[in-house]
């Protein structure tokens, strides 16, 4: 049998906003998957150990702050330097679509901003995640 | 308030009406659906009547405004005599552009100011630290030393403004920075009028932005009210905050009862400190969300001030009327404005406001229509504020105070919302109080469930969105949405630099050191702080003396 997919939901920068994140999290383990949930105020830093450390399949980042074209992009290229580039990592929050090429670019294979039905995530999950069976 | 005869009758007449009307009606037509509830879960019936509200004794329960239980408001003349303090929560980017646009918005007509700082200041990180990177003038404006302060305020005069901060673990910091403002304006603090937020409870359950554990946190907020009560007794030294609460996912309900849980925590630790009731509690405010539930906003605005005024006198023994007096800042709510067709949310934004001065608000901010997308550019925070004045001026709803008293379902709804929020407050009791809650992560996990349970709803389709989960359309991305100038932090790293030159340094560190010796004894840390502010220390280095003593808050992970 597969083992569940592995998520670690992420709040990088400083903002309290964690609702989405929390909501997020409650989704996808009632939707099967294994998830972390790192707490607030998360370094780049911090978040590239945990998810090596915790061997997810996904990374999903949260940001309101508006931080998100300086912290997001230092996670992948982090993930990337310890060869962990295979961990799909997606990200949401209060983003303006003008941002998304350039996080697209930077190795965040999708954006999902306010609105979007956790089910669309889930889904999204199940069929870009990378992981060997 | 009807008599008992009339009462029987209104009561025979209900019935015959169900059996000859409504349920003929219902089996050819029937109802939209099979329940009908509030948001906050409160079963609302076929049809109000007198007979619903018998048993709530006017004079006791409803009163008139000005007078206790101030159900129908804190003032006797409520906006015949003035309107609400029209008050748009504006900042970004640096001092000299916030201070721009106060300006702007002062000049139209806006009665008070509300400055929104961005996230290092409100952790008490300068703007040179590592962690402030990428977040620097974001969400408001970056103050990093009095330097920034006077810039903010110039040309303001502060005797004639009243200013509201959202400020809270640092509370102290810039209540002490816009006190030395003030002094070289030559302002004495007893003419300061406003507000700092300083509600480090909810900081823990639903804002996210604390730096201390809750004991070191709570000796901060009594030292402000010590000090505020002798020297800046207009200031409003706690905005004590249900709105963020709401906005984490809280129901009316437990918005009202989470909020006011904290509010009975400040005032135990206050007289624990050995103040008396009365020296404080009439400068204590509140924050509230307008959510779009229109008469379940309104009676829960009705019922927070009859439960505030209930919990003073019997529980504290205030005898200073404005003690009981619940006074508060009304936001329309963040959370419900979509993404989708964005100027629908103009729409609703104007029913949250109206909710609001129906429940008798004593400030407003009204969101903008693009909020879910970005900060609001200039034309959205006007038509915000145009919202605001075309109620008090066209809608009629401001002539008299609290129109719908009286409405039977009002008046319902109101006693509900009081019976469900004590139930919580005794079980918070129960558990040791709200710290102690926040610390066993009741609270939160109470929040939490409605946020799932509310997210659940939309994605079945049993709450209806319109524009997201209903009358959807393709859309174009929105343009013209406003940037903040990554340059900022730069342009701020440059200034503290500049400060760090031109202040005293062996000054700076004499007074730090003070605050230090302070801290670790028993002073009130007020003057401490504000010896250190006007020395040009910067928010960061009275910050870190800080932590050196009190430690850092070690966040609950509850999923």
């Amino acid at each position: 049998m597969d083992r569940p997919i592995r998520v670690l939901v992420a709040k990088p920068g400083l903002d309290g906003h964690d609702r989405g994140a929390k909501v997020i999290a409650r989704a996808l383990r009632d939707a099967g998957m294994e998830v972390i949930y790192t707490g607030l105020r998360q370094t780049p830093e911090q978040i590239a150990e945990a998810a090596i450390q915790e061997d997810v399949d996904v990374v999903a980042l949260s940001i309101l702050s508006g931080a998100h074209n300086t912290l997001f992009p230092k996670i992948t290229k982090l993930l990337k330097e310890r060869g962990a580039d295979d961990i799909l990592v997606i990200g949401g929050g209060i983003i303006p679509e003008e941002d998304m090429p350039f996080l697209k670019e930077n190795g965040i294979a999708e954006i999902f901003t306010p609105g979007t039905p956790t089910s669309a995530v889930i889904e999204y999950i199940k069929q870009h995640v990378n992981r060997a069976v | 308030m009807v008599d008992k005869e009339e009462l029987e009758k209104i009561k025979r007449k209900k019935e015959e009406w169900e059996v000859n009307q409504r349920q003929k009606l219902l089996t050819k037509f029937p109802e939209r659906k099979k329940d009908f509830k509030t948001s906050s879960g409160i079963e609302i019936k076929e049809i109000y009547t007198p007979y619903d509200i018998s048993d709530i004794d006017y004079l006791e329960k409803i009163g008139f405004p000005g007078e206790y239980p101030y159900t129908r408001g804190v003032q006797p003349t409520m906006y015949r005599g003035k309107f609400w303090t029209m008050r748009q929560y504006a900042g970004f980017g640096t001092a000299e552009e916030s201070n721009k646009r106060f300006k702007y918005l002062l000049s139209q007509g806006q009665t008070g100011l509300s400055v929104a700082f961005d996230l290092p200041t409100q952790i008490g990180y300068d703007s040179d630290h590592p962690m402030a990177e990428g977040e620097v003038g974001k969400v408001g404006v970056a103050i990093d030393s009095l330097y920034d302060m006077e810039i903010l305020f110039d040309g303001i005069p502060l005797d004639k403004v009243s200013t509201s901060m959202t400020i809270n673990a640092p509370a102290a910091i810039l209540l002490a920075m816009y006190i030395a403002v003030a002094e070289k304006q030559g302002v004495t603090p007893d003419k300061l009028n406003g507000t700092i937020q300083n509600d480090i409870l909810k900081e823990y359950v639903a804002r996210g932005t604390y730096i201390f554990p809750t004991g070191p946190s709570m000796r901060l907020i009594t030292n402000i009210f010590e000090y505020c009560s002798k020297y800046v007794p207009k200031w409003n030294t706690i905005s004590i905050s249900g709105y963020h609460i709401r906005e984490a996912g809280a129901t009316a309900v437990q918005e009202v009862a989470f909020t006011l849980a904290n509010g009975i925590a400040y005032v135990e630790a206050a007289i624990k400190a050995g103040l008396d009731v009365d020296e404080f509690a009439p400068r204590l405010s509140f924050f509230f969300n307008a959510h779009n539930d229109l008469f379940e906003e309104v009676a829960k605005f009705r019922a927070a001030r009859r439960m505030w005024a209930k919990i003073m006198k019997e529980r504290f023994n205030a005898k200073d009327p404005r003690s009981m007096m619940m006074r508060f800042h009304t936001q329309t709510a963040g959370s419900t404005l979509t993404a989708q067709q964005p100027d629908n949310n103009i729409v609703r934004v104007t029913i949250q406001a109206l909710a609001a001065v129906l429940g008798g608000t004593q400030s407003l901010h009204t969101n903008s229509r693009d909020e879910a997308l970005a900060l609001p550019t200039e034309d959205s925070a006007r038509i915000a504020l145009r919202t605001q004045q075309i109620i008090a001026y066209e809608s009629g709803a401001c002539e008299t105070p609290d129109p719908l008293a009286g409405s039977y379902y009002v008046e319902k709804l109101t006693d509900e919302i009081e019976k469900r929020a004590f139930e919580y407050i005794k079980k918070i009791d129960e558990l040791g109080g709200a710290a102690r809650a926040i610390d066993l992560g009741y609270i939160q996990k109470e929040i939490q469930e409605s946020a799932y349970r509310y997210q659940k709803e939309i994605e079945s389709g049993e709450r209806v969105i319109v524009g997201l989960n209903k009358f959807q359309i393709e859309e174009e991305p929105p343009k013209g949405l406003l940037k903040v100038d990554p340059a900022v932090e730069e342009l701020q790293k440059q200034k503290i630099a500049k400060v760090k030159e031109m202040r005293n340094n062996a000054s700076v560190k004499k007074t730090l050191e003070a605050l230090k010796k302070a801290a670790e004894g028993d002073d009130n840390l007020m003057p401490w702080i504000l010896d250190a502010v006007r020395e040009y220390a910067t928010l960061g280095e009275i910050t870190d003396v800080l932590r050196s003593v009190f430690g850092e808050y070690q966040q609950q992970i509850i999923l």
